[in-house]
């Protein structure tokens, strides 16, 4: 009988009905994807150099999958070095010493940086806010001291002449264009699953965790399967962009795990608009472009990043990305 | 009796030592932090660059004004607490209307700041700070030597940590913070200066940092990095004892500091990881930390 009775004042809220949009992605952003496109597709003929190009997509997927939390779950996890670094590791492993293909590697990074996100996700959404953040800091740096000790990592020397090897066996990618366009592909695809992720009914749902949690509970989800979901999904992209990370410079190294490279990916996204969807790729080109210029000012930059840090939480929350959305009035 | 479980005694006590130690200023640290996020609801990542600059003011005085250890252990926590209180009125007053965590992120923030602007200066090895000499030898405790300075510092952050909670718990101005932390509008509304209270609340809490700093001072190597290393694992200890209790955040301090100084005998290649560890075993066990009270 309770199965028949619908309660007054109950609505059924009816699927999203498709806005004409492409993939979620609104007139605006559409124009902004196809300018990124052509850009990543033109860089490298421009005079840019390959290598910084894929230092900056590398962090730039790393920056999309920290947002995918922060942004869209609300959740600020402050050791996300620990998956980037931990897929480094892994690929840099998998390659150098098993003789992996560079595929299968970076594919094992990102298996690996998701499984290590299961067991910490599992152990730190059991508290929220700040001990959350705190958490998670303490959580990555008990993966800093495992790798310090462990054997595979090489300890303070690092995992070193990773080979990049042949793609499905037959491209060789020790040529720095052919191995852009992998990592300009492994990006793309992580960018559009992160804004298809967002766009889903189940991103519906991490939205509506972050506005309001007890709200989101009362309807009937289980938030904390969202949030652990959604925290696994951020830490395999993580471990992605680590792994790709490794591939692209041969080595693998503690600089990676430590939690200033935690604190590093915040700041990318923070700069390029917390919740936006090209938000994080624009902050992570603007510090990755800042550390090359200023790299012989030495721990000048520490300071300047930390200023960058101050100078965004007191006037300019949005972000650069955030900000030009505000003034456009539109959202990218 | 000169063994416990084939380990030498005095390699077992020597260890302890070190743990009372490390557990002294975990306690002192990780009591700042509990009294600052009590009344500002802000985690203050500043913390161990505050903690770093208390070590760097006390070599400062000593080696360019040649101010010696015992007025360094009055004066600093003075100097860096006014820092603070200079720190909280220009920027972190901003925020308490916003989400707790850009607190978080502007405290990290002003941390870099810091911590970059010493390496510059300072560089990144450390300096030595002499153990002033009237504490300098060591006692025989017939099982142990046991270095004077090091004794002090265990009594001493006891002390300190006890009279912190005296404050708080047993004087008028203490019920007032206890007030202020449950209901800040009904407080102001009994007449009582709620913003000036927090200020001063951050600078006491910052001052603690700062005394930490000067009794760490010759016992570490006074270096930038000092203060980032060690906060990370205090934020573990905020996590495993919950910031709901004074005396339990002390407590859970110095045990953490004698649990890490046992691993380093019985097993050490787990003394970098073992707070670490506990965090995981407690948050499974008891999310809300040994002595928290809310989620």
């Amino acid at each position: 009988m309770a199965s028949e009775t619908t309660a007054p004042g109950i609505r059924v809220i009816p699927a999203p009905v498709s806005d004409g949009s492409l993939w979620g992605f609104s007139r605006p952003q559409r124009v902004a994807l196809i300018v990124m496109l052509v850009f990543l597709g033109v860089a490298p003929f421009a005079g840019l150099y390959p290598v910084f190009l894929m230092k900056l997509l590398c962090f730039g997927l790393f920056a999309c999958a920290f947002n995918l939390l922060i942004g869209y779950v609300g959740l600020l996890s402050f050791g996300h070095a620990a998956y980037f670094g931990m897929g480094g590791y892994i690929a840099g492993h998998a390659a150098k010493v098993m003789g992996v293909p560079p595929e299968l590697a970076i594919l094992l990074g990102g298996a690996v940086g998701a499984a290590l996100g299961a067991v910490f996700g599992w152990v730190a959404i059991r508290r929220q806010g700040i001990y959350f953040a705190m958490i998670t800091l303490a959580l990555s740096q008990l993966v800093y001291f495992v790798c310090v000790q462990a054997p595979f990592t090489g300890g303070e020397d690092g995992i070193q002449a990773i080979p990049r090897g042949k793609l499905f066996g037959m491209f060789d990618l020790s040529a720095d264009l052919s191995m852009y366009w992998v990592v300009a592909a492994v990006f793309v695809i992580g960018f559009l699953l992160v804004h298809r992720i967002v766009h889903s009914p189940f991103g519906m749902v991490m939205k509506a965790i972050k506005e309001n949690e007890p709200r989101a509970t009362s309807l009937g989800y289980r938030t904390d399967d969202y949030k652990l979901l959604a925290f696994i999904l951020s830490a395999g992209l993580a471990g992605v962009a680590g792994a790709t990370k490794s591939l692209v410079f041969g080595i693998a190294t503690l600089t990676d795990v430590h939690w200033s490279m935690s604190g590093e990916v915040v700041l990318m996204t923070l700069v390029g608009g917390l919740g936006t969807v090209f938000g994080p790729v624009i902050g992570a080109a603007v510090i990755v472009t800042m550390q090359n210029y200023l790299a012989e000012w030495g721990a000048w930059v520490t300071v300047i990043q930390g200023g960058i840090f101050v100078a965004c939480v007191l006037a300019f929350r949005r972000g650069i990305v955030g900000e030009i959305g505000a003034l456009l009035k539109v959202k990218l | 009796m000169d063994e416990l479980f084939g380990i030498p005694l005095p390699l077992l006590f020597g260890q302890l030592l070190l743990g009372l130690i490390n557990g002294a200023f975990y306690a002192m640290l990780s009591l700042g932090l509990a009294v600052i996020f009590g009344l500002l609801n802000v985690i203050n990542f500043t913390h161990g660059a505050q903690f770093m600059m208390g070590a760097f003011a006390a070599w400062m005085l000593l080696n360019w004004f040649g101010v010696n250890y015992w007025f360094a252990l009055i004066l600093v926590p003075i100097i860096i607490g006014a820092t603070g209180i200079v720190l909280e009125k220009l920027m972190i007053s901003r925020l308490y209307k916003l989400d707790h965590l850009y607190g978080l992120l502007l405290t990290f923030g002003i941390g870099l700041v810091i911590e970059g602007v010493f390496r510059n200066e300072f560089g990144s090895s450390g300096l030595p700070y002499r153990i002033p000499p009237e504490l300098s030898g060591a006692w025989d405790l017939g099982f142990m030597f046991m270095p004077v300075y090091r004794g002090w510092v265990v009594v001493f952050a006891a002390a300190v940590c006890l009279a912190t909670w005296l404050v708080i718990e047993k004087t008028r101005l203490g019920a007032n913070l206890r007030a202020a932390t449950e209901n800040p509008a009904l407080v102001q509304a009994f007449g009582i200066n709620v913003p000036r209270m927090v200020t001063l609340t951050y600078g006491a809490g910052v001052a603690l940092a700062a005394l930490g700093g000067v009794l760490a001072a010759p016992i570490y190597s006074v270096n930038p990095q000092m203060g980032s290393n060690l906060i990370i694992v205090v934020f573990a200890v905020v996590v495993i004892g919950g910031m709901g209790s004074i005396l339990g955040s002390v407590i859970t301090g110095f045990g953490l500091g004698i649990i890490e100084g046992l691993t380093k005998v019985f097993y050490p290649e787990a003394s970098a990881t073992v707070i670490f560890v506990i965090m995981i075993i407690v948050l499974l066990a008891r999310p809300a930390g040994l002595f928290g009270r809310t989620a």
